[in-house]
């Protein structure tokens, strides 16, 4: 193994650390936000960790009749977040693992944890588990093809659906403005809305019947279990803006080999990760939240927007 | 290399349009349906800028300038005038639902694009393949006004259209004399006031906007 | 390879010898069920492993000939072992070797002398199957294609006694044969005239058609094939005869039966018909999605697990038939890389298919066992009562929903890829047509997932709806074998995709010319092109998941403290819970219902509010069946009501039928 194999596998280890210790900071971040632009004083950028803490030290409780497959779950979807979000270039594009999962793998590890997350909601047989299921599955059914639609509009420019190559010819190259990409990118910021259950589509600060999806699924989540699904979703949202960055605006992101721009990569992924979170607090203080048969038609639209993305990019050649 | 973005930045220019083409074919509400209408004056506007920056037509600034007058000014401006007159902030209704008629309008995209396939071809202008674009606006605003029942979204409709055309004659062909473009501009000016007296007509009538009522004027 | 001059066609042949035997064997052994299930079902299996080897044997050699001392006087019957067969081959073994082994436990429970036909009637089907794949001549396939198709017939309607049943075997026996007349039209189209010795394959291979010709023998092809395979709008009897057949039986059928039509598909247009054209191919496509989005849609919304399970099946035949499609259009515009990347994912599809929907299948019959319903509205909870089956099936659960790193999602990337590396054909139609093809592709995967957490979520999680028998029974130990076999396939095929990959470019060489040749770097990174355009390492994947989690595990354990306690279910601190207020199977589909209610016929009955007892029922059917084959129906029925006028029970008239009919023929020939 050489110096460069080296340092890689060292920067992967790296930024796996980066990701999964910032990504709570990011949802404080994004909470804060929203409370200044409502008017609240906001509970800080630490209370993500604060209220991990709490809930590591808690008991956990589960229902009498939950199975294996219930106390599993929050293990597997940590750590297909942990992945999804070690495996997306934020900084460099030096990552030795990504050629195991390239974009559409990271689509499927989303769907992985999404169908053991709604499983795992149908397992106690409650009324608002299953209803919570269901309806995530059915935000996902329009969501997922959407995103894989993004991915394709992105990997047709850079012939690579690898991210880091995808990353590189959109960032290195000399810069072309993509038509395809303004589709492919209003697309996938609804998706983003939707996959991490945001305002229009969810609303992640109520326990209402009528409007929760993600909070139904984990109502009987208690403790440990709790901390770990809070903390996968924080590093959900934190790939999801992850992915936004490193296809609509990978300027920054340190090519193979130069470490020395390792420092200001990091620096730039901080300014970005601070303007697309405060961005994302904007858009959810803007819109109002959808009826739920609304949300379908919200992200068919985000559908056939990315379809129509691909479109443009095999008639306009860009 | 000027050239090269200026291709780049007309063609962004091109999806935008049909970007809002299709957010016009998605809209539900009456006002936003007008402001989409004029921001796609506004991109309308910036092509034509754009494509007289690139080829050193002074025409074109003029046109550039009238679109923007007229299309993302005065238009809207009489759009929401006449809307607060007569009092119409409801909801569009649409006739087919609007997934079915996005459907439709990929469909549409697809089928304008290979129609203009050969036209490109034989254009030797800067900007091969938005003559598609432009025929796919064109057809979409139609689609609009066929799949709407109120008089209002119509008539957004059809200067929509009005303005896929213009897009055409700009960035394909570098433009039509201005004399034709003053009487273009004109025409549409006077067929808003025209549509705006027939509202108010329509709604003397028939107590409402809704285009169906019509059916009633046929003989028995 | 030669061991002692045998062939792998050989030991094929010996095999469906042998399979027979056994079924006679059943037959004779009607007296003594035990030693049926216990001994002529395990030793079939383990014939069937045999196959599989033979299969991949065949893979790497050169084609094998035979030819039978037996059938027509100018055409004996001819047989041939080439690569192509041989992959259709190592699938039916490999599925088949699970379904037997389950067999031999989930017949336990059947009378003695139904147990003995039903044991020569599933050797038969197994055999006939066989003989499909290597049968070298027209007259020979459509033998094997009949005894396929009745053998089955009969095994469908093992419960003859239900009238249903023989409602659903009717269907199916009438439209597997409207299908065979069309293969056998088009294999007439294909021989051209040219006698009886022309209805070889090797004949047909030569026998150059003019386009118009190939091309009508292609449409015919597609049809008869299509109605075996349950292509729109020929799959109306697939979610009849499934459900209705014995699990182990519907395995059989939906994993392996249908595939043969897939592989009937692949020899006329791939080997036996030289010209093709790009229509054709657009065609397959667009049947393909067209096919895909309808069988996943009605698939959400189905209450019936098998029937689920069965429009499943339909789906994933459009995607198979997507796969050759595309494999078709590169090829004729002369990709051949490409066409030989699409024809791989369509081929590993079939194989994933071919395990996981078995799986489902078998896994349906033991639950069918434990609790005595078919409908997942009265199920509920039955992982805590059958944890091996439970977990088995989750395996099959995610595989066919294209997770990874199991084996759906490898053959759903690959046809991914292959999509992605298409532009820049020479029709622009086509080129547009692609990325929404993607994109529908892209749906309909997305779909099956809702569907298949539907699937599980009602059967295994939650509390038991309604009253269930007392005590739901785990599988025997024959049926957890069958089960785990199949379950193994679903994880080997999805942890080592590069193996597979590179025996299917043998046949992928054969059909197009091209495989994906040095396709892969190393052993562990799958790449179709090379590594920088697309890579995907699925050992990694489930180290680098499987590893974090353990770490997970192993930290907060460690760091803190694993105290749990169990108490009732908070959900939100709603009082009075019943298992009632869970979601039913019609419950959980009713979003895809109301999205797509235009495609859906929908009969609704709600109570009104002075039912005493109120009941909600609902029904989403099929329309085509409304539009389509009820009109068919009603047509037919008027013509022949006017044959029957002819029908008078008089001998003389009868006689005089003759008699005209005889004049005439001399009068005219």
């Amino acid at each position: 193994m050489n110096t460069d194999q080296a340092l890689g596998f060292l920067f992967q280890l790296y930024q796996s650390l980066l990701v999964v210790l910032l990504a709570p900071l990011l949802t404080g971040w994004v909470n804060q936000c929203r409370a200044w632009l409502q008017n609240r004083s906001g509970a800080g950028l630490l209370q993500p960790y604060r209220t991990l803490r709490k809930l590591f030290y808690k008991d956990a409780v589960i229902a009498e009749n939950a199975s294996p497959l219930f106390r599993i779950t929050p293990y597997v979807l940590f750590a297909c977040m942990w992945l999804a979000a070690a495996i997306i270039p934020v900084v460099a594009v030096d990552l030795p693992f990504s050629p195991a999962a390239d974009v559409i793998a990271l689509v499927g590890v989303f769907a992985l944890a999404r169908v053991f997350i709604s499983l795992a909601a149908m397992d106690i047989g409650t009324a608002f588990g299953s209803m919570g299921a269901r309806r995530e599955m059915l935000v996902s059914f329009l969501a997922e093809p959407a995103l894989l639609m993004v991915f394709f509009t992105a990997s047709l420019i850079s012939h690579s659906t690898q991210l880091p190559r995808i990353v590189e010819a959109l960032a290195h190259h000399h810069f072309i403005l993509y038509p395809s990409l303004a589709f492919a990118g209003l697309a996938f910021v609804i998706v983003l809305l939707a996959e991490n259950a945001r305002v229009p589509v969810d609303n992640p600060s109520t326990h209402l019947e009528l409007t929760m999806i993600h909070e139904a699924m984990i109502l009987e989540y208690s403790a440990r279990h709790l901390a770990l699904v809070e903390w996968a979703s924080s590093l959900k949202l934190f790939a999801y803006i992850s992915i936004g960055i490193a296809l609509f605006f990978p300027y920054g992101i340190a090519e193979v080999g130069n470490w020395n721009a390792l420092p200001l990569a990091v620096v730039a992924l901080l300014v970005k990760l601070i303007l697309a979170g405060a961005a994302l607090a904007l858009l959810e203080t803007l819109l109002a939240k959808l009826r739920i048969f609304r949300a379908p038609e919200f992200l068919g639209t985000a559908f056939l927007l990315a379809v129509l993305g691909l479109l443009i990019h095999f008639l306009l050649g860009a | 290399m000027s050239i090269s973005y200026s291709i780049q930045f007309i063609n962004l220019l091109a999806s935008l349009l049909l970007l809002i083409a299709f957010a016009m074919l998605s809209q539900r509400r009456i006002l936003s349906l007008i402001n989409l209408f004029a921001w796609q004056g506004l991109v309308l506007s910036l092509s034509t800028f754009v494509v007289a920056y690139s080829t050193g037509q002074h025409h074109l600034y003029y046109s550039a300038a009238l679109t923007l007058l007229l299309k993302v000014l005065l238009l809207p401006w009489l759009l929401h005038r006449l809307m607060r007159k007569l009092n119409v902030r409801w909801d569009v209704e649409t006739l087919i639902n609007i997934p079915t008629t996005m459907l439709v309008g990929i469909g549409l995209v697809i089928f304008s694009f290979n129609l203009a396939a050969p036209i490109s071809q034989l254009s030797e202008s800067i900007t091969r393949g938005l003559i598609g674009i432009a025929l796919a606006s064109v057809l979409l605003s139609l689609l609009m006004m066929l799949t709407r029942r109120k008089a209002i979204p119509q008539v957004v409709g059809f200067l929509a259209m009005e303005n896929g055309l213009f897009f055409a004659a700009t960035s394909a062909t570098h433009g039509m004399p201005l004399v034709v473009e003053l009487g273009i501009a004109l025409d549409v000016l006077v067929a808003t006031f025209i549509f705006g007296i027939f509202f108010f007509q329509i709604r003397e009538t028939f107590d409402s906007l809704d285009i169906s009522h019509m059916e009633k004027l046929k003989d028995d | 390879m030669d061991i002692a001059g045998i062939l792998p066609l050989d030991v094929a042949g010996a095999v469906i010898v042998f399979w027979l035997m056994l079924g006679v064997l059943g037959l004779a052994l009607q007296n003594k069920p035990k030693l049926i299930t216990n001994l002529v079902f395990p030793v079939g299996a383990i014939a069937s492993l045999l196959l599989a080897a033979t299969g991949l044997w065949a893979l790497s050699e050169a084609a094998s000939y035979a030819v039978l001392p037996l059938g027509l006087p100018d055409l004996p019957f001819h047989l041939r072992l080439d690569p192509l067969s041989g992959f259709f081959l190592i699938l039916l073994g490999g599925a088949s070797f699970g379904v037997s082994i389950y067999s031999a436990g989930y017949f336990r429970t059947m009378q003695g002398n139904t147990l003995g036909l039903l044991c020569l009637e599933y050797h038969l089907f197994l055999a006939g199957m066989a003989l499909v794949l290597v049968a070298d001549d027209a007259y020979m396939f459509m033998v094997a294609w009949e005894t396929m198709a009745v053998s089955s017939y009969f095994l469908v309607t093992t419960d003859h006694t239900i009238p249903d049943i023989r409602k659903a075997g009717f269907l199916y026996l009438l439209i597997a044969h409207v299908g065979a007349i069309a293969i056998l039209l088009s294999f007439g189209v294909m021989q051209g005239g040219h006698g009886i010795g022309a209805y070889t394959f090797a004949a047909l291979r030569e026998a150059h058609l003019s386009v118009f010709w190939s091309s009508v023998a292609f449409l015919l092809a597609l049809f008869g094939f299509g109605a075996k395979a349950g292509l729109l709008p020929l799959h109306v009897w697939l979610p009849e005869a499934h459900p209705a057949a014995p699990s182990p039986v519907s395995a059989l059928m939906s994993g392996i039966m249908l595939k043969t039509a897939i592989y009937g598909i692949l020899r006329v247009t791939f080997d036996l018909l030289g010209a093709q054209q790009w229509w054709w191919g657009v065609l397959a496509l667009a049947l393909g999605l067209l096919t895909a989005i309808y069988g996943v849609m009605f698939a959400a919304v189905q209450g019936d697990m098998k029937r689920l399970l069965a429009y499943s099946s339909i789906e994933n035949i459009g995607l198979l038939l997507v796969g050759i499609g595309l494999a078709i259009i590169f090829h004729v515009y002369g990709k051949d890389a490409l066409a030989a990347l699409s024809l791989t994912a369509m081929l590993y599809h079939s194989l994933n298919h071919a395990f996981f929907k078995s799986l489902l299948f078998i896994g349906t019959g033991s639950i069918l066992h434990a609790t005595g319903e078919r409908n997942m509205g009265r199920m509920g909870g039955l992982i805590r009562h059958m944890p091996w089956v439970a977990l088995l099936m989750l395996v099959g659960v995610l595989s066919i929903s294209g997770l990874p790193p199991f084996n759906g999602f490898v053959s759903e990337w690959l046809l991914l890829q292959a999509f992605l590396l298409s532009p820049g054909l020479p029709n622009n139609y086509i080129n547009m047509l692609i990325p929404v093809a993607a994109g529908v592709i892209a749906l309909a995967a997305a779909l099956a997932a809702y569907v298949m957490v539907k699937f599980y979520g009602v059967i295994f999680l939650g509390q038991p709806r309604g009253e269930a028998r007392a005590e739901p029974h785990d599988a025997s130990i024959w049926e957890r074998i069958g089960l785990g076999w199949l379950a193994s396939g679903c994880v080997a095929l999805g942890l080592a995709p590069v193996f597979v990959v590179h025996r299917l470019d043998l046949v992928t060489q054969m059909l197009v010319g091209r495989g994906l040749g040095n396709a892969a770097s190393g052993w562990m990174f799958l790449a179709p092109v090379d590594t920088e355009r697309a890579s995907y390492g699925p050992v990694y994947f489930l180290l680098a998941v499987v590893g974090v989690m353990l770490v997970t595990v192993w930290v907060v354990h460690y760091f803190y403290h694993g105290r749990l306690r169990r108490g009732p279910a908070w959900d939100c601190g709603f009082p009075a819970q019943t298992s009632r207020m869970q979601d039913t199977a019609e419950g959980f589909g009713q979003p895809i219902r109301r999205i797509f209610e235009p495609f859906f016929r929908i009969e609704r009955e709600l109570p009104s509010p002075f039912d005493t007892h109120p009941r909600y029922h609902g029904r989403s059917e099929d329309r085509l069946w409304y539009v389509l084959y009820l009109p068919i129906r009603t047509i037919t029925e008027k013509l022949s009501s006017w044959v029957s006028l002819l029908q008078h029970g008089r001998i003389h008239l009868y006689l005089t039928y003759t008699f005209v009919t005889l004049v005439v023929l001399l009068a005219f020939v």
